[in-house]
């Protein structure tokens, strides 16, 4: 909850960063009625600081470092749970990977050096968290 | 003694569950002057209805008592029925053994007592029954419709094209009402003007409509197929046989004041028509405008009207008409936003209302389809718009869902992105209720192809801020405060009956609600009829409702007055009150407590006549009769002694009296 008072305007509603959301994802986030079904069934909120409806909604109001400031995006595992159920046929799971993509591109996030991993906690990590950390922090 | 049949009905569990059918059945034959008591599972249906008249005809059958629902559902089903076999409708009377003892008791002992006492008073009612034939009146075909809205104007050419006369009022210079004003219509975008001329047109020509505008009615007297009615027919200051609407009064007149059909957005003259279209197409002095007419001050508009139409000694006409039914269809206005403190009053000139918006998108308006704020005429790129401003609020604004606001909004939002491809639309709402054929299509498209941001929340705040106007919500999906810096805002304000219904409603002697809006007998079974017999409702004064359904009323309330006017003459119902003139000391205290005027004092005899088909059986004067003259037929004071001594039976044997 914020208490400071967000203004919106056309300049953020239409600005670059919903536009890149929708280009990388290929969806339209706009065509999201905010039923809610898509957190309703995700298995992963317990971790999530936001609903994944929520970062869908903070992205249609072009409110992009709200957008980009939550763990949501990084939590998420594209299970696709929610785009199997979604009635306006969002793939969520894909405008998470825009986010994260996004977050990534500037080049000044964290990434995976698989080298640089002790061998230990390699082989204590599941390989799903493997294969979907490579996917997300190697962008 | 009448041989009497009783009939009691399980209604499947509804009564059989908590009323012991087969008891009751028992003791019901035990009655003095029952010959025979059945039983059966739903009375009502045709085999149920077949035992009935089976047994008028085996046991002879003078009266039958049908222990079943209330009287108000099935009452004329049964009389039908033993009426089929002979027997006068009026000798079968319903024991309500539903409503009002099995759906009320739990504990079925207690309840089949009841039951049983119930129908033991109506068994002792219908033996003193006597064989009534209906009141008959004659019928005037031709009907009344009050008010010339799309509602009006609808019912009026349905009556007129099933062939009778219709006698159309309309208080304004023009007909066509709120929707001649609305730019494009939901959810197929028509320009609403090239859809609603065409039938304005039609009503001008129809000769079975005589169309009085500028007229308002005064008072109806009478009763259903025969109502008096008195018309004001106000001066309009112009003949309008002799006006050919060249407008040349107007050009030269002096007088500038603010349109109303432009909701004040420009401005007219004192002499004027209100939009081009108008019907009758003629021009009307407003006398209040006008520099002076007691005496004449200005006469520019006579001296250059080439046919002289113009007549500034015309008197307000009084027309009288006998009319035999009436539609009242008197429409809507908006709740002014000047009394929404929180959203500026009113005195922001940027804020307007849904009516204001619709005349800005108008290709007629006054900023002929461009959209240009009120304040500098600036085309504004951002546009905030507030639905439920003032409904949904029962503390401050209107209790009720205005109903069109969501469509509408989306209408306008849509709208001003096409005429504005570079601006921004935002609506602030609480629902999104777009249930209508083809409404949750054109919402969607809204916010898919429009870009139109939905954010949900009422607003709290709107005040200006140099050339902007600033508008405080939330949006509660995220739990966000919101700020947006609008150049205009659009409020949704609900809708509200007509100015002056109420006052007419009170002169029709027809029944409103809680908020105004005309009172129809049954909310779903019954929806264009008032309570008040032989007035029929259409349009938006009685309830908010877009232009689909009202239309679906106005033709509905024209169905009844048609069916009505396929009779030759009215029937009423004989349950009234009469006079016993050999008791009648002609006091006259009936006639003052009667409601519906049925009942007058001669003065001369001393007595009191009653007018029957006006009296609606309410019993007021046998209640206030000190000399028990005025007696109710079929629920005579002899009637209810025996009635409530059947049903205290048990307690007046233990008694000394």
């Amino acid at each position: 909850m914020s208490p400071v008072r967000v203004r919106i305007s056309r300049d953020k509603v239409r600005s670059d960063f919903v536009r890149l959301v929708n280009e990388i994802s290929g969806q339209n986030v706009l065509n999201c009625y905010q039923c809610g079904r898509c957190s309703a069934g995700c298995p992963l909120t317990f971790a999530m600081d936001i609903l994944p409806s929520q970062v869908i909604r903070l992205v249609q109001l072009g409110l992009e470092e709200e957008a980009l400031g939550t763990n949501t995006p990084w939590v998420c595992a594209s299970c696709m749970t929610c785009f199997a159920r979604c009635p306006r046929g969002v793939d969520l799971a894909k405008v998470m990977e825009a986010l994260r993509a996004i977050k990534l591109r500037p080049g000044d996030a964290d990434r995976i050096r698989l080298n640089q991993f002790p061998r230990e906690a390699l082989a204590r990590l599941p390989q799903q968290g493997l294969v979907s950390g490579l996917r997300k922090f190697t962008g | 003694m009448k041989r009497i049949g009783v009939f009691v009905c399980w209604c499947g569990s509804n009564i059989a569950s908590t009323v012991d059918v087969g008891r009751v059945v028992e003791e019901a034959g035990k009655l003095p002057g029952v010959v025979h008591a059945e039983d059966y599972k739903y009375l009502c249906s045709d085999p149920g209805q077949n035992i009935v008249q089976k047994a008028i005809e085996d046991y002879s059958l003078d009266a039958v008592v049908i222990s079943a629902c209330t009287p108000s559902l099935h009452e004329p089903t049964f009389r039908k029925a033993v009426e089929m076999k002979g027997m006068n409708p009026y000798q079968c009377e319903i024991a309500n053994i539903r409503e009002q003892c099995s759906w009320v008791h739990e504990d079925k002992e207690a309840a089949t007592e009841k039951a049983i006492k119930i129908i033991r008073s109506i068994v002792e009612k219908v033996r003193r029954n006597e064989s009534l034939e209906p009141i008959t009146a004659p019928l005037t075909k031709r009907a009344l419709v009050i008010g010339a809205g799309i509602s009006g104007i609808q019912a009026a050419l349905d009556i007129a094209n099933s062939g009778y006369e219709v006698l159309l009022v309309e208080k304004q210079p023009s007909i066509g009402g709120h929707m001649a004003q609305l730019s494009e219509t939901f959810p197929t975008l028509d320009c609403s003007q090239c859809i609603l001329t065409p039938k304005m047109v039609e009503v001008s020509r129809h000769p079975k409509i005589r169309l009085l505008t500028y007229s308002e009615v005064l008072e109806i007297s009478g009763f259903l197929g025969n109502f008096n009615v008195k018309i004001l027919k106000k001066p309009r200051y112009v003949d309008e046989t002799l006006c050919n609407s060249c407008g040349e009064c107007s050009e030269v007149c002096p007088v500038v004041v603010p349109n109303e059909f432009e909701r004040g957005l420009s401005s007219r003259h004192a002499i004027y028509v209100p939009f081009p279209q108008a019907v009758p197409s003629v021009y009307t002095l407003d006398a209040e405008a006008c520099l002076g007419l007691f005496p004449l001050a200005c006469e520019k508009c006579s001296k250059v009207c080439e046919t002289n139409a113009i007549n500034y000694d015309m008197e307000p006409e009084i027309i009288e008409e006998t009319v035999g039914a009436v539609v009242v269809a008197t429409g809507y206005d908006l709740y002014p936003i000047d009394e929404i403190k929180e959203y500026g009053n009113g005195k922001i000139p940027d804020v307007i209302d849904g009516l204001h918006f619709e005349r800005l998108l108008s290709a007629s308006g006054p900023t002929e389809g461009v959209v240009r704020r009120p304040s500098d005429h600036k085309i504004p790129k951002e546009v905030v718009f507030v639905q439920c401003a003032g409904s949904r609020d029962t503390e401050r604004g209107k209790p009720y869902c205005s109903k069109i606001c969501c469509m509408y909004t989306a209408k306008h939002a849509m709208l001003y992105k096409h005429k504005v491809p570079d601006g921004q639309a935002y609506i602030f709402y609480i629902d999104v209720r777009a249930g209508g054929k083809g409404y949750e299509e054109f919402y969607q498209r809204g916010i898919e192809e429009d870009g139109t941001v939905y954010l949900r929340g009422k607003v709290s705040r709107i005040f200006q801020d140099g050339d902007k106007v600033i508008v405080w919500g939330s949006d509660t999906l995220t739990g966000k405060k919101i700020e947006i810096a609008a150049d205009m805002v659009v409020l949704a304000a609900p809708i509200v009956p007509c100015e002056g219904s109420d006052d007419l409603a009170r002169r029709l002697k027809i029944q409103t609600d809680a908020n105004g809006f005309l009172s129809e007998v049954h909310p779903k079974l019954r929806p264009v009829e008032s309570i008040t017999a032989g007035f029929f409702l259409a349009g938006a004064g009685q309830a908010p409702k877009d232009i689909p359904e009202a239309v679906a009323q106005a033709s509905g309330a024209a169905s009844k007055v048609v069916a009505l006017f396929a009779n030759d003459v009215v029937e009423h119902d004989p349950m009234i009150v009469g006079v016993t003139e050999d008791m009648c000391s002609g006091c006259g205290v009936c006639v003052g407590v009667c409601p519906f005027g049925a009942r007058e004092l001669d003065t001369e005899r001393k007595k009191v006549k009653v007018l029957e088909v006006l009296c609606e059986g309410c019993g007021a004067c046998s209640a206030a009769c000190p000399t028990g003259a005025a007696q109710q037929r079929n629920l005579n004071d002899e009637q209810l002694t025996s009635m409530v001594g059947a049903t205290l039976a048990e307690a007046l044997e233990g008694s000394d009296s």
